[in-house]
C-alpha cells in the first residue's frame, strides 16, 4: 500500500477485535512476566541464608552469678539476661499488682524465675538501656534506664515510666539443659 | 616493575604454545547432572561427600562450602549437626583473650586441614593443595577433566619422559607430572550403602559431590530456566502475532 | 506531527510547566520513523534495555559485594550461594555483559553497511564510538571486581600498557594502581569506577538519542524521508516490533544465564587472584580479543620507537580511528546496497575483525593448521583493519561507481516491495 497509514487507531476495520484480544492478552503475559522478572530483584534484600542460619543462638548460663547480668548478642542485637536475687523476684511479683502501662504478670515473662532473658531494645525509639552493670543506673524500679528518653523498667524488665509503649520483649527460647538456653 | 611484569606476562603468553607435551582430552562422563533436565545423584553425594571427608579433606579444604548447605541435597538437619561435631574448628578469642577449638557447628564452613596456605605447603614438600570449592568450574574440561586427573596415574611412564623427584605421572594432568599423589585405591574407603569402592566409582562419586560444591544452585537454575524459557518462548510468540496484525497495513 | 492537547487538569498542568507529555508524545510515541526499517535497526533498542539490565542487576549486586583482597572473591561465591537469587542476578549480569557488546557490535556494524554514520549523522557515530570506548573500560574494570585470577593478570596487563608511554608512562602506571602492584586500593578504585561509568554511559546514550532525533533515524535505503508517505509513528509500529525483537533476544540471553552460564568464562577466573603466579594462557574476555589481537600483532620496533609502544598506539588507535570514518568513507551514496564493491569489501572487513578476535584467543606462537602462527595472522588482520580504514574507504568512495537508489522511501516501497519488507 502506497498511502502512509494513519496513527494505529484509525478507522476499525475487520480483524480489530481480533487484533484488541491479542493486544490484551500479550500485554497481560507481559505485565505477568515483568512482575516475575522483578521478584528476584526485591527477594535479593531479604535475610540471605548465611544471616537466617545465624538466627539461633546458645548460651551457656553456668559462669552467671546472682545478681549478675550478661549481655549476648542474637541476631545483631543484644539480649540481657540476668540471673535475678530472691529480692528481684519479690519485687517484680509484687509489682504485678501495680498500675502498669503494658500489663503483664512476672510468671508470663520467664520461664524459670532465676533467669530474666529479654531483648536488650528500648521499645520506645529502639535504644539500648542502661543497666546492665552494677555502675549503671537501673532507673526508678531497679531494672533497666533508657538515657536516650528516659523510660525506666523493672525488675522484670516492664515498662513503669517514660514514653516507652511495651515491656521489653521475651525472645523466644528453650531450655536445652538446666544451665543452658538455645534464643531463637 | 611495570616493564618487567608485562614482560613477564607476555613472555608466559607467549610460552603457553609449547611449554607441555600434548595431554589427552579428557572423555565426557555420564553426569547425572548433565542436561537440560540433569540433577544430582543423591546416593552418588552422599558417597562422593564420603570419598571427600576420608580422602580428600586430609589435605585440600572446602572453605566456601558451609556443612548447612547440606541441606538443600537432602541430609537432614540431624545428619548435618552429626558429621559437623566430627570436626574441630578454631573460635575466639574467649572472655581470656585466648583462641579455643570447639567442635564445628552446621553454620560453620566445611573445616580446613591446614590453618593456613604456608602450612599447608609445609606439610606437603612445597605443594599447595589447592581448596575444591569451585574446583570443577575452575578447570578447563571440568567434571570430566577432575574424574580424567583422578583416573589417570599410570605406573609405567611412557618412554622419554622424566618424572621429576617427589612428582607422580598422570595422563591429564597439564605438564604430566603432578604433585598429588594417587589419592584414590580400591577399597579405600568403605561406602555405607555397599557400593563397591572402586577407584572410578569413588571418583566419579567425588567429582559429583563437587560438582555439587562449585555449582549448589544447579537444580533450582535449570528449573527456573525451562519455565522461563519456556513462558517467554509463548511470550515471544504472541508479540510475533500481535506484530504481524499491528504491520498488516504498512505492506 | 502536532501533539494532542491534554484535557486532564493534572496533565494540563504539569505539561505546562514542564513538558514531558508532548516530549513522550512527539519523541516515543508519534515520532516519524522510515517505514522500512530491517531487523536489524532492533539492535538500537536492545542495546539500550541490555544496558538498564546491567545497571539494575549490578546496582543489586553491589549491595552484597565486598570491595576488598580478601573478601571480594568470597563475597561473590556468597552472592552464588547464600543471597535470595543471587546466582541469577550474577548470571544475569556476567553474561549480560557478552550480551551487551554483542548487541553494539552488530548495532555498530548495521550502521557500517547502511552508511549510517555519514552526513548529517556524525556527531550520532561520534558519540557512539565513546559509548563504546566508556563501554571497554565499564567492562574492563567489572572484570576485575570477582578477583579471581584473570581479574587480577588482566588489570596487572592492562594498566600496565600506560608503562609504554616515555617518561610519564611509569608515573601513571603507580597512579593507576595506588601503590607499586595490583592490590587493594586498586580494587576499590575500580569498583567506584565500575559503579559510576555505566552513569555516564546512560547520559551519552541520552546525547545518541537526541542527535538521532535531529535528522531521524537511517534506513536500508540510506536515502533521505522526503514527506510524510515514507514514515510511520514510532507508536506502535516500532514499539512492537522492538518488543518482539526483544523476547528474541531474552531467549537467546536467558539461554545462556539457565543452561551455559560459564560459557563466556575462562576457568582460571574461578581462582583466587594470586599475585604470585601467573595463569598459563591469559586472553581478554571475547569482545576484546581483537584489540588484544592488534596490541599483540606489533613485534617490531619503528625507527626509535619501541614495539611496545607502537602495539598500545595500535590498539587504542583501532577504536579511535572509527570516530574518522564519516570523512574516510568519501562515497555520497549511504547504503552499501547501491555500492556494488563496497558491499563486498564490508563483508571482507567483518570478517578481518572475527579473524582478529579469533587470533587474540590464542597463543601467537600457536600453529593454525601447522603452517602459520598466530602472531603472522593477526599480524595481516591487522594490516587490513588499518588499510580498510584509511585506504579501501577513502579511495574506493572516489573509483566506485554507485547505483542509482531509488527516489524515495515509498516510490521504492511501491516498485518492489519483495526486496524492502522489514523482512531481512
Amino acid at each position: 500500500m502506497t498511502d502512509a497509514p494513519t496513527v494505529a487507531a484509525g478507522a476499525p476495520h475487520e480483524g480489530e477485535t481480533r487484533r484488541d484480544f491479542l493486544l490484551i492478552a500479550t500485554s497481560a503475559v507481559g505485565a505477568v512476566g515483568t512482575a516475575l522478572a522483578i521478584w528476584p530483584l526485591i527477594h535479593q534484600m531479604n535475610p540471605a541464608a548465611d544471616v537466617l542460619a545465624l538466627s539461633s543462638t546458645e548460651v551457656d548460663l553456668s559462669p552467671i552469678e546472682v545478681g549478675q547480668s550478661i549481655t549476648v548478642v542474637w541476631r545483631g542485637k543484644p539480649v540481657f539476661i540476668r540471673r535475678r536475687t530472691a529480692k528481684e523476684i519479690a519485687r517484680a511479683k509484687a509489682d504485678d499488682a501495680s498500675d502498669l502501662p503494658d500489663p503483664q504478670p512476672d510468671s508470663e515473662r520467664v520461664q524459670k524465675p532465676e533467669w530474666l532473658i529479654l531483648v536488650g531494645v528500648c521499645t520506645h525509639l529502639g535504644c539500648i538501656p542502661l543497666g546492665q552493670r552494677a555502675t549503671e543506673p537501673r532507673g526508678d524500679f531497679g531494672g533497666w534506664f533508657c538515657p536516650c528518653h528516659g523510660s525506666h523498667y523493672d525488675t522484670s524488665g516492664r515498662i513503669r515510666k517514660g514514653p516507652a509503649p511495651e515491656n521489653l520483649a521475651v525472645p523466644k527460647y528453650v531450655f536445652v539443659t538446666d544451665t543452658k538456653i538455645k534464643i531463637g | 616493575m611495570g616493564k618487567f611484569v608485562l614482560g613477564a606476562v607476555l613472555a608466559l603468553t607467549l610460552g603457553a604454545g609449547t611449554a607441555f607435551a600434548e595431554v589427552p582430552k579428557p572423555a565426557a562422563q555420564a553426569w547425572s547432572f548433565n542436561g537440560v533436565f540433569g540433577t544430582f545423584d543423591r546416593a552418588a553425594l552422599r558417597r562422593g561427600l564420603q570419598v571427600y571427608t576420608e580422602v580428600c579433606a586430609a589435605c585440600h579444604s572446602l572453605s566456601l562450602v558451609y556443612y548447612r548447605h547440606l541441606q538443600s541435597v537432602g541430609f537432614s538437619e540431624e545428619e548435618i549437626k552429626t558429621l559437623a561435631r566430627e570436626f574441630e574448628v578454631e573460635d575466639g578469642p574467649n572472655d581470656d583473650g585466648e583462641m579455643f577449638t570447639r567442635p564445628a557447628k552446621p553454620t560453620d564452613p566445611f573445616a580446613s586441614p591446614f590453618p593456613n596456605a604456608q602450612a599447608a605447603r609445609a606439610a606437603n614438600a612445597g605443594a599447595l593443595p589447592p581448596d575444591l570449592s569451585v574446583m570443577t568450574k575452575a578447570r578447563k574440561g571440568g567434571e570430566d577433566y577432575l574424574h580424567a586427573v583422578l583416573v589417570g596415574y599410570r605406573d609405567e611412564v611412557p618412554a622419554g619422559v622424566e618424572v621429576m623427584e617427589g612428582l607422580f605421572f598422570n595422563e591429564y594432568f597439564s605438564g604430566q607430572q603432578i604433585a598429588m599423589p594417587p589419592p584414590l585405591a580400591d577399597g579405600a574407603v568403605e561406602y555405607a550403602d555397599g557400593t563397591k569402592a572402586t577407584v572410578q566409582q569413588m571418583s566419579m562419586d567425588v567429582v559429583t559431590f563437587l560438582a555439587w560444591a562449585a555449582e549448589p544452585t544447579l537444580e533450582d537454575r535449570k528449573r527456573l530456566g525451562i519455565k522461563t524459557l519456556l513462558f517467554l518462548l509463548v511470550l515471544t510468540a504472541m508479540l510475533y502475532a500481535l506484530k504481524r496484525k499491528i504491520w498488516s497495513d504498512v505492506h | 506531527m502536532t501533539s494532542p492537547t491534554w484535557n486532564n487538569p493534572v496533565v494540563k498542568w504539569i505539561e505546562y510547566r514542564l513538558p514531558v507529555f508532548s516530549f513522550t508524545q512527539d519523541h516515543l510515541i508519534d515520532y516519524p520513523t522510515p517505514k522500512n526499517l530491517n531487523y536489524w535497526w532492533n539492535f538500537g533498542s536492545l542495546a539500550g534495555i541490555t544496558l538498564t539490565i546491567m545497571i539494575v542487576t549490578g546496582i543489586v549486586l553491589a549491595m552484597h559485594y565486598t570491595p576488598h583482597v580478601d573478601y571480594a572473591f568470597e563475597s561473590v561465591e556468597r552472592i552464588m550461594r547464600d543471597v535470595n537469587y543471587g546466582w541469577l542476578i550474577r548470571y544475569v549480569h556476567m553474561n549480560g555483559g557478552s550480551m551487551f557488546f554483542a548487541v553494539v557490535y552488530i548495532h555498530i556494524f548495521r550502521g557500517l553497511y547502511y552508511g549510517s554514520y555519514k552526513a548529517p549523522r556524525e556527531m550520532l557515530w561520534i558519540i557512539g564510538i565513546i559509548i563504546l570506548l566508556t563501554m571497554m573500560a565499564t567492562a574492563f574494570l567489572g572484570y576485575v571486581l570477582p578477583w579471581g585470577q584473570m581479574s587480577f593478570w588482566a588489570a596487572t596487563v592492562i594498566t600496565n600498557m600506560f608503562s609504554a608511554f616515555p617518561l610519564i608512562g611509569e608515573p601513571i602506571v603507580t597512579w593507576l594502581w595506588g601503590g607499586f602492584s595490583v592490590d587493594n586500593p586498586t580494587l576499590n578504585r575500580f569498583f567506584s569506577l565500575h559503579y559510576l561509568l555505566p552513569f555516564v554511559i546512560f547520559a551519552l546514550v541520552f546525547l545518541h538519542l537526541w542527535a538521532l532525533h535531529v535528522h531521524h533515524s537511517n534506513n536500508p535505503l540510506g536515502i533521505d524521508t522526503k514527506g510524510p508517505q515514507d514514515t510511520i509513528p514510532f507508536h506502535p509500529y516500532y514499539t512492537i516490533k522492538d518488543l518482539f525483537g526483544l523476547g528474541v533476544f531474552m531467549l537467546v540471553f536467558l539461554g545462556f544465564v539457565f543452561f551455559a552460564p560459564n560459557f563466556f568464562v575462562e576457568p582460571d577466573n574461578y581462582i583466587k587472584a594470586n599475585p604470585m603466579q601467573t595463569p598459563t594462557h591469559i586472553v581478554p574476555e571475547w569482545y576484546l580479543t581483537p584489540f588484544y589481537a592488534i596490541l599483540r600483532a606489533i613485534t617490531f620496533d619503528i625507527w626509535f620507537i619501541p614495539a611496545k609502544l607502537i602495539g598500545v598506539i595500535a590498539m587504542f588507535g583501532s577504536v579511535l580511528i572509527l570516530v574518522l570514518v564519516p570523512w574516510l568513507d568519501t562515497s555520497k551514496v549511504r547504503s552499501a546496497r547501491y555500492r556494488p564493491i563496497y558491499k563486498q569489501v564490508y563483508w571482507f572487513f567483518l570478517i578481518d575483525c572475527i579473524v582478529l578476535g579469533w587470533v587474540g584467543f590464542n597463543s601467537p606462537d600457536a600453529m593454525f593448521m601447522g603452517a602459520v602462527s598466530f602472531l603472522r595472522i593477526g599480524q595481516v588482520a591487522t594490516a587490513y583493519y588499518f588499510l580498510h580504514l584509511l585506504v579501501v574507504l577513502p579511495v574506493l568512495g572516489k573509483l566506485e561507481r554507485p547505483r542509482s537508489p531509488p527516489e524515495s522511501i515509498s516510490a521504492a516501497v511501491t516498485k518492489d516491495s519483495d526486496t524492502v519488507t522489514e523482512a531481512a
